[in-house]
């Protein structure tokens, strides 16, 4: 999370959301990554997508691991709280945050180092309390800050820059995220912000735990020949099966495709697919993870939006049945019940 | 110091013990005994000894009725009900000369274990249990029952007062009053029969009670949690803090559901594992609530590296630490005072943190809003140090009370219209010159946002690895730690404090020591006792220390941890500082505290700082 301070200098013709706020409003630090670096491509979409949602920036909160993926925090949105955890552990920081707080948004950006080994645990967790956040996965197989190693997320095969193929299998944070019973679950690819804009604007919006898996090039250290997780196997083998448009709540759907499917979000905003693959069904968990692993098989990474399910019912404050108000901002004297039922109390203890 | 024989008769002033089996409901039993001799107004308390296990294991409970109001765990065993077979051999060695031994004829046994010295009693429990209830279940808990009603007549323990209390504690359900009842009314009948009652030893009626309650020190310190205003508990199961999140939760039950809308204002949190469990106290508090985990010593290992992330970020944490013995697993059921140096230097690199050491259960009440206080003042992880004697045991106090006025001190956090007055908002600047910054919460104003990283920062809170701008920030949390010393509750001196001797002590140990300061004054010592209540030191540890010849710190571990604690962190001289360290994991007794002083005052009259040790 080193950063440098980036110039604020708006050109009065910048376009404005409806707070006001132009997308260098939604800015932070300016980046320490290395030069196209798939992250940066993502914090761009991020960026994009909280400006076209005219979130109100301190309305964001915005929680991190370790790891280069997890240094990104600090590079968007610089008037939202930030808090960079321990290695693996943002899962358990995000749920007592929100159980602080349940009327901000979270987001939480990680690895898959920071989420895949490390913090698999935390991570399930979350997935099993549908925690009301959105978390991303920058995903690119392999560890950066320490130089190259495999991640848990690396293909069978794909080979190190030094040469050293990858014999474990890996593990797929959507697969994952289907069968511990994620209710938002998507996918994409830092190089196709098209597709990733309205799925980041769709998993905020989302209520209850929205996992994003982007695919993210490290053009350092695993960017060469004989890796699966390059920008150019990337670009070869991903294979969006689903592009989606987020509306606000405020829009009017102008287009209906005959091949177009409309997902009713929470907040009454709607998120619209197209279909490039009109046998997929993003509501069918069980097709969804089959048709992801015959994909895998041959290669490829489906990307889009791949399943969700209603998660408002089930969401961590739901199943507690808290109140409404923010746990936060509760008066002490609604907290306290007061010296008389003590004394009251006392009976029960004589 | 001896104890008078039985012979001549004591009133109010002896031990019970149970050996039973768990999982049998032997806990009413054991409970309703105990309770109806303080309803005569006679100080009690309950030891339990019970394995890590659920069904089918020996599990001892003790009950020492003392008029003098001593709490510690008494030294010798007066009467003894044997109702495990398994382990009557050993119960038998354990009755002090001249007790008594009940168990349960119901089986005639050939050769029954004896001793000339004590008095054996048979009561057929189980069989005057099988005549008169239905199911195996019934007469498993109906047979414990009825050996309350034998002691009830063997101790002159007030029928009446029996009668109250199971009718209080069944109010709900009449058929079980009636039943229960009926199987006190068959042990109390049988013992007046068929045996001389009362035993030499018996209780009478006192008025050593009043304004005090019978309570365990988790129930206590999960009120006081409510009390304090916490909203956000997380938690990961462990034996001996268990019950301090279920007294929590099962108080917010009572109290901060809305009767109309059924909407909760708390969340219990159950946590993956006690890493998760400290990172969600620690977002929660970030994000401005009041939060707190409850543990023990393993999971204190396993928090260790976020609680050096709090430590750095400053963020607020409230831990309650309930002791047991390690290390390692070591024994989950067992007590022990041994995670003080663990605690106060949790996580890599420099740390220190603030801890607590309540002496019992209504200091676990008033430590913890006092615990959330210093957390959010000082922005710092904070320990409340208990134990499994303390917390999972019955402690006779007084009665927990409220102050209305009391407000919690939420810290340095500006709020909206504070930060929009500032020309811009820096997290990490001592202002005021005591060592402790200024916080914002998230939600409040996009001027007030910050980055908390563990990472390297500079006193503004921007990432640093510049030698000079991170010391500056590690040089003001030791200023910070040096301002919690004048925050913290003092020390408590016993004494006048112009005695040659001194002992240092704090949390369970209080107890025994209390009652040791009157054997050793029998015995012709006067001491001074200063029982310690947290850590930083405040001034007043080290000048005991100081104006004593001598200081014996005694605690419940095997390498002085508290002792190491005083050498570390006062300029107090070492060699005055001698260790009487108890760590059997049983809690320990006024005449261990009693005999180790007397023993090194003799060894000492030829050996100046010999070590007490094994005393």
């Amino acid at each position: 999370m080193t950063s440098i301070a980036k110039p604020k200098i708006a050109h009065p013709s910048l376009p404005k959301n409806e707070l006001g706020l132009t997308r260098r409003d939604y800015e932070g630090g300016m980046s320490t990554l290395c030069a196209g670096c798939g992250h940066d491509s993502t914090t761009a979409a991020i960026v994009e997508a909280a400006w076209g949602l005219s979130l109100r920036p301190q309305e964001l909160v915005k929680l991190s691991g370790i790891g280069c993926s997890s240094k990104t925090t600090a590079y968007f949105v610089g008037g939202a709280h930030g808090f960079n955890s321990v290695h693996g552990r943002m899962p358990s920081i995000a749920t007592g945050a929100n159980a602080a707080n349940r009327q901000l948004n979270y987001i939480g950006i990680s690895g898959d180092g920071d989420s895949l080994s490390i913090g698999l645990g935390q991570l399930a967790h979350a997935i099993r309390r549908n925690l009301n956040m959105l978390y991303i996965i920058e995903n690119n197989g392999v560890y950066g800050l320490t130089k190259g190693q495999f991640s848990a997320a690396a293909d069978i095969g794909t080979k190190s820059k030094k040469g050293e193929a990858n014999l474990q299998t890996p593990i797929d944070p959507v697969l994952l995220a289907l069968t511990l019973g994620a209710s938002f679950v998507a996918r994409g690819f830092s190089g196709d912000k098209q597709q990733l804009v309205p799925l980041i604007q769709a998993g905020l919006r989302h209520p209850g735990f929205a996992i994003i898996d982007v695919l993210s090039p490290c053009v350092t250290f695993n960017d060469h020949e004989g890796s699966t997780k390059s920008y150019q196997y990337t670009r070869d083998h991903y294979h969006p099966a689903v592009a989606a448009d987020f509306v606000p709540k405020a829009m009017a759907i102008e287009v209906d495709y005959a091949d177009s499917a409309v997902v009713p979000l929470h907040d009454g905003s709607q998120l619209r697919l197209r279909k490039i693959d009109p046998t997929f069904d993003t509501s069918d968990r069980a097709a969804a993870y089959t048709y992801l692993d015959a994909k895998l098989q041959e290669g490829e990474h489906v990307t889009g939006l791949i399943h969700v399910s209603s998660g408002a019912d089930h969401e961590l404050h739901a199943q507690n049945k808290t109140t409404s108000r923010p746990l936060n901002a509760l008066p002490y004297a609604e907290l306290n019940p007061g010296p008389a039922a003590l004394s009251k109390l006392m009976a029960r203890y004589r | 110091m001896t104890t008078p024989t039985i012979a001549g008769g004591r009133t109010n002033d002896f031990v019970l013990r149970f050996a039973n089996v768990n999982g049998t409901g032997s806990a009413s039993a054991n409970n309703l005994i105990m309770k109806s001799i303080f309803r005569m107004g006679v100080p009690v308390t309950g030891k339990n000894y019970f394995p890590s296990n659920i069904q089918g294991l020996p599990t001892w409970y003790e009950i020492r009725a003392s008029k003098e109001g001593y709490l510690a765990r008494g030294d010798a065993v007066d009467v003894l009900v044997a109702m495990n077979v398994e382990t009557y051999a050993r119960d038998v060695k354990d009755v002090v000369p001249g007790g008594y031994l009940i168990y349960d004829s119901t089986w005639p046994r050939s050769t029954l274990l004896s001793r000339d010295d004590i008095t054996v009693m048979g009561i057929p429990f189980a069989r005057l249990c099988n005549e008169n209830f239905d199911g195996v279940r019934n007469r498993i808990l109906m047979k414990n029952i009825c050996y309350a009603g034998a002691m009830a007549a063997l101790l002159n323990i007030d029928y009446e007062v029996i009668r109250t209390l199971v009718t209080e504690q069944y109010a709900a359900k009449p058929k079980l009053v009636d039943a229960n009842m009926k199987a006190i009314e068959l042990g109390y009948t049988y013992a007046k029969t068929h045996l001389t009652c009362p035993l030499p030893l018996t209780v009478a009626p006192m008025d050593a009670t009043k304004g005090q309650i019978l309570i365990d020190g988790n129930t206590a310190a999960g009120l006081g949690c409510v009390y304090a205003g916490a909203t956000v508990g997380a938690w990961y199961p462990i034996t001996p803090s268990t019950s301090l999140m279920d007294a929590f939760r099962g108080f917010c039950e009572r109290y901060r559901v809305d009767p109309d809308t059924q909407e909760r204002k708390f969340i219990v949190l159950q946590a993956e594992d006690e890493l998760a469990a400290i990172g969600m106290v620690i977002g929660a508090s970030w994000n401005g609530a009041r939060a707190f985990t409850p543990t023990s010593g393993p999971g204190i290992s396993l928090m260790n590296e976020f609680i050096g992330l709090a430590y750095y970020a400053e963020v607020p944490a409230v831990l309650f630490d309930v002791q047991r013995v390690g290390p390692s697993t070591g024994m989950p059921t067992r007590t022990q005072q041994c995670d003080v140096l663990l605690c106060a230097y949790a996580s890599h690199g420099d740390t220190r943190h603030v801890l607590l050491f309540p002496a019992n259960p209504h200091e676990c009440f008033e430590m913890a809003p006092v615990a959330f206080d210093l957390a959010e003042r000082l922005q710092t992880p904070v320990f409340v140090l208990s134990d499994l004697d303390i917390g999972m045991n019955d402690w006779m106090v007084p009665e927990l009370t409220w102050n209305a006025e009391y407000v919690p001190d939420r810290g340095k956090i500006l709020n909206k219209d504070e930060i929009d007055a500032l020309p811009k908002f820096h997290r990490y600047l001592d202002k005021d010159g005591d060592g402790i910054p200024y916080r914002t919460l998230p939600g409040v104003s996009a001027k007030g946002a910050y980055f908390t990283r563990g990472s390297g920062h500079n006193k503004l809170g921007a990432y640093t690895e510049d030698s000079a701008e991170y010391q500056d920030v590690v040089d003001r949390l030791t200023h910070k730690f040096n301002t919690a010393k004048k925050l913290v509750p003092p020390a408590i001196l016993t004494g006048d404090g112009r005695a040659s001797i001194g002992l240092l002590s704090y949390g369970s140990a209080d107890g025994a020591i209390q009652e040791s300061l009157d054997q050793l004054a029998s015995a012709g010592l006067t001491v001074d006792y200063l029982r310690v209540r947290a850590f930083p030191f405040g001034p007043e540890v080290e000048s005991f220390i100081d104006q004593h010849d001598v200081t014996y710190v005694v605690e419940q571990n095997r390498d002085g941890q508290l002792r190491s604690l005083l050498i570390l962190e006062t300029m107090a001289d070492k060699r005055k500082l001698i260790p009487v360290l108890h760590y059997d994991g049983l809690p320990m007794t006024a005449r261990f505290v009693t005999e180790a002083v007397l023993a090194h005052r003799e060894s000492t009259a030829a050996r100046p700082h010999a070590n007490a040790r094994g005393a």
